[in-house]
């Protein structure tokens, strides 16, 4: 029989507002711990939550980029959960009326075009992070626990799909995608290393033709794209492997764990929990009428599709160069005023895309670490476009660019590497250079087009890679014609 | 009659006259406290010092002909579910028996800006629940009235220190009648103000949905002035309500003439005990002599009040109690296992009978496959009531009943019978449900002890609520103090 995949996914975005969600702490990642807390945040008998403005304010936005009604009354319900890095053993967070419902995001694959439906999105608060010292690292079993309560109250949105996703490639992609929104919009910092974007899955198979879901596991603990991926294609086999030989799937949490490549089941007791909802009393229904949502819809700027289709259709760009440079906003930022300080595109995305990712690559940083500056790039290709810089030179060149934050012309003067482009000069060292190697200009001469790169190769090595290759080509070949002739 | 035995304003318009000090009527309240303190036990924790030391600053502003803020330095005794910075907070739980918190209340910051003199945190049942402050793990009040019979509660520590001069007036919290039961068990003036008026931040949370801070006072005049100070919209509470409150000291005026009362049948039968009874009904005869009209009414839900209450305040209740865990502070169980053997071990230990009692209920009614039938019916019940009001309200200006159905009971008589102690909140209840503001004053005696009539008025018309009370007050003509404070006086 065969089978069909069914995902969905659960995601959480820590929100980038200046402070916490129900309280005026500062919001930012990291610090000394526990000294981004406040009674507020750290639960302390008696305090009350003040919903954070800037917080819904972003989560419109988010909402109404992925098509979602906004919901003109919402509220908020308490979570009910004891755990120690929880400082009142309830989350504040969204139950059945959320902030935003049916939306949906159109998902770009190789050869097609898939529709994912959105669920919903909805407001919460984070929790503090533990530390298990002892034992295996997860609570049970630990000696004692450390709690660090600087994220506890950071301003979360979660993000439900609706069951759509039909492989981990279309899982993965779309996260890549989501993320891209979510910078576009500056809604969040995205960054899976800290936290800040958080995807769990609910995964299941069912006999391709059938309308019916299958029972189903979720996912958890995936840190990356990458383990997004990894961790759903192996279950997607496990599961199949099981329904082939007969077996059943157990609906369940599965823990990922990125060393071994596996899945297993977690602990009943990690999340099974009857979280006792009800209507936070300590907040008032969150009402969001017409002016603030089209505010918001204002505030909405052009999209990773929208920007894509915009690279290739008027600036020409091949479709990779596009979805590449379109997957950070960062960089397609870059990109973008690069464009704006006369670059020619294809060039400019060449450099971005060859000499300056492997130099991010290399050293393990973001666009947004470098001291160039687009304006600089663009000045540098337009240099090679006038011939005052060999394509080879920019690359030393571009490299000394980024480690110093200097302009290219500045380097170039400075380390006297104009080309030389004066043929007075030029002539002089050819002249030298045929002197010195009567064999290759016999060669030559008898018809060897092999002996003129030779030549010219030694002028370069002369002139260490500053002459003009065009130039010193054109007088190589006029010098010995006039020998010959 | 000693100076503490003065109203709050008496005290002040003394001082203004400089016919006394503020530390001389300080000096008065201490005085008392060491008289009578061993038998009412009002305070878990006296802050003497600290006093003795504001009011000397007060004296000091005095002598400079500087205006006093307009508590005036009149000791005031403070619930203890009220956070206090530096000042222990206990709710009268072994769970916060050492908690110091590290901000004030809101209400604690106003009245500090008007120049607040206090003089200890009053003893309660613990966490605010229950109705005769025996629910506390730092042993019971007595009612100075009768050193055999509760003061009510859960403000019963409150209630008391003011009855017996302890303290000339002191802050109450009000879920489900925690001010005005033990006000009408002490023969005091209890105000629970309309939900939102005044704000929450700092009262260490029992029911959210109900809980209001409110004034106990020696008469309807410093309960204004009180009222003055407390209400306001604060941005710390998100159900604050906005705007600036009026002053309510204008609103003492003798005139209810035409006023319209209307006293529902619900809250006037079964259980009403026949002096109680006595007593308002010739309360409501002296009101009708003023000029008002009064008329029996009904509304009918309040007859589910009690239910929908022992429904959503212990729902809440659980939610609102799961942070004393061990984990940040307060009492922790050093000898446990494993993180799950520390919570229940440390709640287990830290927590009374009463308030473990609420939490397993409400956790119950919150529980999937119960929810519906319990805390959605309940929140049905309490929409139900809030519209029995309004039409109610259409009617009449104001709605009158007893206070509790009985005067102070025996200490001790009720605690096996948790039932029958909820009864004695079942005028005060419908009140917190529907949110809206009542007053408690004492208007007779029964068989020695103090009788109180609730007046209930419409949201955030306290006015109204003060006015009539202040009239009735003013008729009746008669001062309520304890016979305790005679013996005092002679001793």
């Amino acid at each position: 029989m065969k089978y069909e995949t069914i995902i969905g996914l659960e995601i959480h975005v820590e929100l980038k507002t200046a402070s916490k969600m129900f309280c005026g702490c500062d919001a930012s990642f990291g610090g000394e711990p526990n000294s981004k807390t406040c009674p507020v945040c750290l639960g302390l008998p008696g305090v009350l939550p003040v919903l954070n403005r800037k917080a819904v304010e972003l989560a419109t936005r988010f909402a109404l980029a992925l098509n979602c009604q906004i919901a003109p009354y919402s509220i908020f319900h308490r979570k009910n959960y004891f755990y120690p890095d929880m400082p009142k053993n309830y989350q504040i967070s969204q139950y059945d009326l959320p902030l935003g419902v049916g939306g949906h995001l159109n998902l770009e694959m190789d050869d097609y075009v898939t529709r994912i439906g959105i669920t919903r999105v909805h407001l919460e608060e984070d929790t503090g992070k533990s530390i298990h010292v002892g034992g295996s690292g997860r609570i049970h079993g630990a000696d004692y626990s450390l709690e660090d309560f600087n994220r506890a109250g950071v301003p979360l949105m979660e993000i439900v799909t609706d069951p759509d996703l039909r492989s981990p490639e279309e899982a993965r992609e779309f996260m890549q995608e989501l993320k891209g929104i979510l910078e576009y919009l500056e809604v969040s910092d995205c960054k899976m290393e800290e936290g800040s974007l958080r995807c769990d899955a609910n995964i299941s198979l069912r006999p391709v033709g059938s309308e019916d879901l299958g029972v189903k596991t979720e996912v958890k603990n995936m840190n990356s794209f990458r383990s997004l991926y990894r961790a759903l294609a192996y279950e997607e086999n496990r599961q199949r492997e099981l329904l082939e030989n007969g077996g059943q799937v157990v609906q369940e949490t599965r823990h990922w764990d990125e060393d071994s490549g596996v899945t297993s089941p977690m602990r009943t007791k990690e999340y099974a929990y009857d979280y006792r909802y009800f209507p936070e009393p300590d907040l008032v229904p969150l009402e969001l009428d017409k002016d603030f949502v089209e505010k918001m819809r204002g505030t909405i700027p052009e999209l990773p599709a929208a920007k894509r289709k915009r690279l290739i259709t008027d600036l020409g760009l091949p479709i990779y160069d596009a979805r590449t440079l379109t997957s950070s906003k960062a960089m397609v930022d870059f990109f973008d005023r690069g464009i704006k300080a006369g670059a020619d595109p294809k060039k400019l995305s060449n450099w971005m895309l060859g000499e300056l990712s492997a130099y991010l690559n290399a050293n393990g940083l973001d666009i947004g670490d470098i001291r160039t500056t687009p304006e600089q790039l663009a000045e540098m290709i337009h240099l090679i476009d006038k011939g005052t810089i060999s394509g080879k030179m920019a690359k030393d060149i571009f490299e000394e660019m980024l480690n110093t934050g200097r302009g290219a012309k500045e380097i170039v003067e400075e380390k006297g590497l104009l080309q030389i482009s004066d043929e007075e000069e030029l002539e002089r060292i050819v002249e030298g250079v045929i002197q010195s190697h009567p064999n290759s200009v016999e060669d030559f001469m008898k018809g060897k087009e092999k002996a003129l790169g030779f030549l010219v190769g030694q002028v370069m090595k002369e002139t260490e890679g500053r002459a003009n290759p065009t130039l010193v080509n054109q007088l190589l070949r006029k010098k010995l014609q006039a020998g010959k002739d | 009659m000693e100076l503490c035995d003065l109203t709050a304003w008496q005290g002040m318009d003394m001082v203004s006259r400089g016919e006394a000090k503020v530390s001389e009527i300080l000096e008065s309240v201490l005085k008392r406290i060491d008289q009578v303190e061993e038998k009412v036990r009002s305070f878990i924790t006296l802050t003497p010092d600290l006093a003795l030391r504001e009011t000397k600053r007060l004296d000091e502003k005095v002598g400079k002909s500087e205006e006093l803020g307009r508590t005036g330095g009149i000791p005031l005794a403070v619930k203890d579910v009220l956070c206090t910075k530096g000042v222990r907070t206990t709710c009268a739980s072994r769970i916060l028996e050492n908690y110091i918190p590290v901000y004030d209340a809101t209400v604690i910051d106003k009245l500090k800006r008007e120049d607040m003199v206090m003089v200890g945190k009053t003893n309660m049942d613990e966490f605010a629940m229950g109705s005769s402050t025996e629910n506390s793990s730092f042993g019971p009040t007595s009612n100075p009235w009768d050193l055999t019979t509760v003061p009510g509660g859960s403000s019963g520590g409150s209630a008391a220190a003011v009855a017996a001069g302890e303290a000339m007036w002191s802050l109450g919290s009000d879920t489900g009648g925690s001010i005005r039961q033990p006000a009408s068990f002490c023969g005091v003036v209890g105000m629970k103000p309309t939900y939102g008026l005044v704000s929450r931040y700092g009262l260490v949370a029992f029911a959210s949905s109900l809980d209001q801070v409110g004034p106990i006072t020696k008469d309807v005049r410093d309960c204004a002035l009180l009222m003055s100070i407390l209400a306001g919209h604060d941005p710390l509470d998100s159900t604050s309500l906005p705007g600036e409150p009026p002053d309510y000291l204008s609103s003492l005026r003798e005139d209810i003439r035409g006023l319209k009362l209307g006293v529902p049948e619900e809250l006037w039968g079964e259980g009403l005990a026949p002096g109680v009874r006595a007593c308002v009904e010739s309360a409501l005869r002296l009101l009708e002599e003023l000029g008002a009209m009064v008329e029996f009414t009904s509304l009918p839900s309040l007859k589910y009040a009690l239910s929908a209450y022992y429904i959503i305040a212990p729902a809440e209740a659980s939610s609102n109690l799961a942070r004393y865990d061990g984990v940040r502070y307060g009492y922790r169980s050093e000898e446990s296992e494993d993180v799950m053997e520390m919570y229940s071990r440390t709640r287990a230990r830290g927590f009374g009978q009463e308030v473990k009692r609420r939490i397993m209920l409400g956790t119950y009614a919150l529980s999937a496959g119960y929810y519906e039938a319990y805390y959605g019916q309940a929140q049905k019940i309490r929409t139900l009531i809030v519209r029995d009001f309004q039409s109610a309200f259409q009617r009449f200006d104001l709605l009158v009943s007893p206070t509790s159905p009985t005067t102070a009971f025996k200490l001790g008589e009720k605690v096996d019978d948790p039932l029958s102690m909820y009864l004695s909140d079942v005028c005060t209840i419908p009140v917190n449900l529907a949110g809206i503001p009542a007053i408690s004053i004492p208007c007779g005696l029964d068989q020695g002890m103090p009788v109180g009539i609730q007046f209930i008025g419409k949201a955030l018309d306290e006015a109204t609520v003060l006015r009539a009370a202040y009239s009735l007050e003013r008729a009746l003509d008669r001062r309520f103090l304890p016979p305790l404070i005679a013996e005092a006086g002679e001793s």
